[in-house]
């Protein structure tokens, strides 16, 4: 009972604070060795507005369709290889890549932008003349055409590897999971690299957490997989 | 003292609160309740408490608190709106991707506001009475003179994150991590991969004048700042170390002097591998530089300098382990020139007497752990507790279908110098999918002859734990919110919880900073609260963990008493023959005779099979026979 009493008083509380007379001072420091200025709450809350850049947002929304091709290949996993280490492998790579994908399509959509990659965008290696089809055919083995060399973006594996994938089994089909999947992570990697190195870019919080956590995730799992495929 | 309304508003309403509470104020049970299904809401979110008292929730201060960021969803649900990415037959076909114009992005710059966690609280440090809350928009500080009611006195803005923050005397040292952070804590991000107004690494600020705060040192460092550890100098009291735990990715030399990354067989010099240890001169701070840079991974047989777990899980079925490429935080213990450091795919222990030189001496790995977080050691540091931050944080990691050994805590005995797993413990999986809740920060509580933790686990709560017998943990107090709001998982909850001077303080992620007492129950009696609340230190900044040694005093002498009583070590007439003898000396009226009976009498007593009871009848036999 008594809980319920404390919870409105700190209702209370924060309903009142638009309405404080006067605060604690806010500082923000200069450089070391300067003087620090004072802040009102408004410009305090403004520090924080990093925004994001273009290329951030083309980033996330070709890092969902990178990703999304890893969680394709993880399902190719359970008819064709009896290799559990790589089984379990991949079903993590799969379950954390999908769940990096939710992440990315919220961020975009709090920002009231696109969850689609773009055609017309600048990123090296995208396909503007074949538009959507092909973009999807680099994840789709199901396209009518016949399976293209060329994949959507660098670090994704290309329609004809993905329809080789599908095809292996056993070891064969070990070794080019492996492979792929280190050629797809290291193109996640340059893909952070390709973005950093960019003026003002990658100043979000939550996506700067993303960018390093992509970057030791991914490295992390490339030594492990390089592991794997010289056990083969 | 200039009163704002606010502050009026929350003491009055604090105090019908606490007059509400007291006449109703429950003994403490032994059962606990549930914590599932409760009521989302911010400040209005439904709570289950158990054997504790919250006693002040300060709300974020003006500045550093934004609705719409706060209750930003950090995921969209599954089964939202017809852009799925892959389709649910599990081909991976992408069905999202169709013609359509392109994004509305075409300005170079969009101002989309602040960010998911931009004004994310983290972590805690304590000075006299004051209390330092940091976060990813800078840190605030807290006059706790009345522990129960926290006044704001001072808000610093320095964005980059985390805000790991320490403090020793006037100094207030920071961490930053993030790609925006600049040196002159500035706001509107950093142009190109390198430049000079970058700043990662820790921040030195000097608050001796509360109304000019400086910042008087930046330390860059290759990977900068996720956690920091301050470290004393083992004599010169003008001289504090830094224990660096940087874990985003190298930057490049251009930016940074002596900068690299990759992998050791290909670059030996590589950033990754290491801590960076800098040295502060107390007295100069502005002169801090790092000193070293040690290769405590080192397989120190063959010296390969990546020596420890390479990553992947232990064994089938296992836990998918970090590679340990980084500490993510270090507990030094110097009283035992020990440190415990948590280190991604492993724990270890580090020998310190050298502080600028550690040397590893034991580490770990473990099927359940996927990423090694953060250590507490017991207060004779005969065992070690470790973390596991599966997931990072941000995941709903404490449901029941979640195993019960993941996102948990380990606990390893320390025997001869070698770390021995004995046990885990996590809170039961009562927490929804929209709550993001692992194992996060805690520290001991000081109750003497029992080892007692409290710790943050995100959104689901703060939890008290015993684990004097390290192979059965188990909980003792807990208190729980809901989640931020409906539907989609939003960061919140307690980054920390962390004892001091005799309150527990939980920095929550969105909410502020909470306050606790500890309240009896059958599993902690008033006295072994009055001992760990008589307990204090001028200073404490949790990773720096502090020997505690408990005064002679009669209500120590109970709280064992009262432990053996529980455990059932003494009979009614021997812990009537000692209750007696402490009660004689509480009243003033010391007996030696009965004292001396008394402690000869738990010598008597004692089961070296018992060593929980044995260490408590040793202790208490002691402390009758110095005040006989």
């Amino acid at each position: 009972m008594c809980k319920s009493v404390t919870i409105i008083a700190i209702g209370l509380g924060l309903a009142a604070a638009p309405l404080a007379l006067a605060s604690p001072p806010i500082f923000q420091p200069g450089a070391p060795g300067g003087a620090a200025r004072t802040l009102t709450p408004e410009q305090s809350i403004e520090m924080a507005q990093t925004g994001h850049s273009a290329a951030d947002a083309r980033f996330m929304q070709h890092m969902i369709v990178h990703h999304g091709q890893a969680v394709a290949m993880g399902e190719l996993i359970a008819d064709r290889t009896t290799n559990a280490e790589i089984a379990l492998m991949g079903e993590r790579i799969a379950r954390s890549q999908a769940s990096e994908i939710e992440m990315m399509r919220a961020w975009l959509e709090h920002r009231g932008l696109s969850t689609r990659m773009s055609h017309d965008t600048d990123m090296p290696g995208s396909m503007p003349e074949h538009g959507s089809h092909a973009l999807a055919s680099g994840m789709n083995h199901a396209s009518h055409d016949a399976p293209s060399n060329t994949p959507v973006m660098p670090g994704m594996l290309s329609p004809a590897q993905m329809a080789q994938l599908e095809a292996a089994r056993g070891t064969d089909f070990d070794s080019l999971y492996l492979t792929g999947m280190i050629h797809h992570h290291q193109g996640a990697i340059n893909m952070v690299t390709a973005l950093l190195a960019g003026s003002g870019n990658g100043m979000d919080p939550q996506l700067s957490e993303f960018l390093s956590a992509v970057i030791a995730d991914q490295a992390a799992e490339i030594s492990r997989m390089r592991g794997l495929l010289a056990d083969l | 003292m200039k009163l704002t309304l606010r502050s009026m508003v929350s003491m009055a309403a604090l105090g019908a609160a606490m007059a509400a509470c007291s006449p109703a104020a429950e003994q403490g049970s032994e059962t606990p309740p549930s914590r599932a299904g409760l009521a989302p809401g911010l400040f209005d979110a439904g709570t289950a408490i158990w054997n504790l008292e919250l006693t002040a929730s300060v709300p974020p201060p003006d500045g550093f608190f934004d609705l719409e960021t706060v209750m930003i969803p950090l995921s969209l649900p599954a089964e939202a709106e017809g852009d799925e990415v892959t389709d649910d037959e599990g081909t991976g076909e992408t069905t999202n991707v169709e013609d359509g114009p392109a994004d509305e992005d075409g300005a170079d710059e969009e101002d989309g506001g602040p960010g998911l966690l931009s004004f994310a609280n983290s972590d805690l440090a304590f000075t006299g009475d004051r209390v330092i809350m940091g976060g990813f928009h800078g840190f605030n500080v807290y006059d706790a003179a009345n522990p129960d009611d926290p006044a704001h006195i001072l808000s610093v803005v320095c964005p980059g994150g985390q805000g790991d923050v320490s403090v020793h005397g006037d100094l207030v040292f920071f961490s930053t991590e993030q790609n925006r952070g600049r040196l002159d804590c500035g706001n509107g991000g950093v142009e190109g991969d390198s430049s000079p107004e970058r700043f990662l690494g820790v921040r030195i600020f000097d608050i001796s004048d509360l109304g000019a705060p400086r910042q008087v040192a930046a330390v860059q460092t290759c990977r900068g700042s996720h956690t920091h550890t301050l470290v004393p100098h083992p004599i010169d009291e003008d001289i504090a170390y830094i224990y660096v735990q940087g874990t985003s990715s190298p930057r490049p030399d251009s930016e940074l002097a002596g900068c690299s990354g990759g992998e050791p067989d290909e670059n030996p010099e590589t950033a990754l591998y290491s801590i960076d240890v800098i040295e502060v001169p107390l007295n100069s701070p502005e002169q801090a530089a790092i000193v070293s840079r040690p290769r405590i991974f080192t397989d120190y047989e063959t010296g390969e300098i990546a020596g420890l777990w390479a990553g992947g899980a232990l064994e089938d079925g296992g836990q998918t382990a970090a590679s340990t490429v980084a500490c993510h935080d270090i507990t030094v213990y110097p009283e035992m020139g020990l440190a415990g450091g948590a280190c991604g795919g492993n724990g270890i222990l580090l020998d310190i007497t050298d502080p600028v030189n550690p040397r590893r001496i034991s580490d770990l790995a473990d099927p359940n752990m996927a990423y090694w977080h953060s250590a507490t050691f017991s207060n004779d540091a005969s065992k070690v507790l470790f973390t596991d931050e599966w997931g990072g944080g941000l995941g709903a990691r404490c449901r029941a279908e979640d195993p019960e050994n993941w996102g948990a805590n380990l606990i390893a005995d320390i025997v001869d110098g070698e770390m021995e797993l004995r046990g885990y413990f996590k809170i039961p999986g009562e927490q929804s999918d929209i709550e993001n809740c692992v194992a996060h920060n805690g520290s001991l509580i000081p109750v003497p002859g029992r080892d007692i933790m409290v710790q943050g686990w995100y959104s689901g709560g703060l939890s008290i734990i015993d684990f004097t017998d390290s192979e059965n943990p188990f909980e003792i107090a807990f208190f729980d919110r809901g989640p931020l709001g409906p539907d989609a998982l939003r960061v919140g909850g307690y980054w920390a919880a962390y004892w001091h001077n005799g309150r527990v303080w939980a920095p929550e992620i969105a909410r502020g900073l909470d306050v606790f007492r500890l309240q009896a129950s059958g599993l902690l009696t008033a006295n072994e609260v009055a001992a760990a609340e008589l307990i204090r230190f001028d200073e404490a900044n949790t990773q720096t963990q502090l020997h505690i040694t408990w005064p002679d005093e009669p209500v120590v002498a109970h709280a064992y008493l009262d432990q053996l009583a529980r455990s059932g070590a003494l009979d009614e007439t021997g812990l009537a023959t000692v209750r007696r003898a402490i009660e004689g000396w509480d009243a003033g009226e010391t007996d030696a005779t009965s004292l001396a009976a008394a402690a000869e009498l738990l010598a008597a007593a004692t089961d070296p099979q018992a060593p929980a009871d044995a260490h408590r009848m040793a202790e208490l036999g002691a402390m009758l026979m110095r005040t006989r």
